[in-house]
């Protein structure tokens, strides 16, 4: 089981902070298709992925970043602190 | 070094001043506030949302490369997140260092990664609703020159 989150408007678009999943993605990229696959709302939010950045156990990384033994990944736009 | 990502106001001054007082050795000290600027006019008030515990990480993790960097004797992190009113302020980081060179560049890049890095996303929310504010490119880029 993977902790998914989302945060800001890709929270707004999904609808849902956060959500437990059963998956057998072996990469970030993999976990993605699973999700668009989905339904309409996940396929939208996931269109554009240079739009998007993603942590694997709260740590930035790319999408093609592995997901053995991973516990959450988390899914958000560029981030705009300071 | 201290990093705090909270919801509740705080004191700049108040802050400066007790890191002052504890960065023993050091001969500058260089602070840098953020406050949350009106650019429309029109907003009633800005919205940070965080990743809670992901946020502390990556902060603590920006701060020891800045430590380690330029050798600074402390630095600080204040992050506030949740509803704020335009002239709140946001956030301060603070660095002190032996000389005055280290305590700036030292603070610059801890502005520049936390800008980027951190994961905090603003939300401007006026009459006309609410919009989520864009990264920059140029904040991006200015990662580079680190």
């Amino acid at each position: 089981m993977i902790d998914v989150l989302y945060f800001a408007w890709l929270r707004e678009r999904i609808g849902l902070p956060k959500e437990r999943i059963e998956s057998s993605a072996e990469t970030v990229a993999d976990l993605v298709a699973e999700l668009a696959a989905r339904e309409e709302r996940y396929a939208l939010a996931f269109s554009d992925l240079s739009a998007l950045r993603v942590a694997v156990d709260q740590e930035l990384t790319d999408f093609d970043a592995p997901l053995a033994g991973v516990r959450e990944v988390a899914f958000f736009p560029p981030m705009t602190g300071g | 070094m201290e990093i705090r990502v909270q919801q509740e106001p705080f004191g700049a001054g108040t802050e400066l001043d007790a890191f002052t007082a504890r960065a023993s050795g050091a001969g500058a000290v260089v602070s840098f506030s953020g406050i949350v600027r009106d650019d429309s006019g029109r907003m009633a008030e800005m919205l940070i949302e965080h990743y809670p515990g992901m946020t502390e990480r990556a902060l603590e993790a920006i701060a020891q490369e800045a430590v380690a960097r330029w050798n600074l004797a402390d630095a600080l992190v204040i992050h506030r997140f949740g509803a704020m009113k335009p002239g709140d302020q946001i956030m301060m980081v603070a660095t002190a260092a032996r000389h005055r060179k280290n305590a700036f560049e030292a603070a610059e890049f801890l502005m520049d990664y936390l800008k980027s890095r951190a994961p905090f996303w603003k939300q401007e929310r006026s009459a006309d609703g609410a919009s989520w504010v864009a990264a920059k490119q140029d904040d991006e880029d200015a990662l580079k020159r680190w």
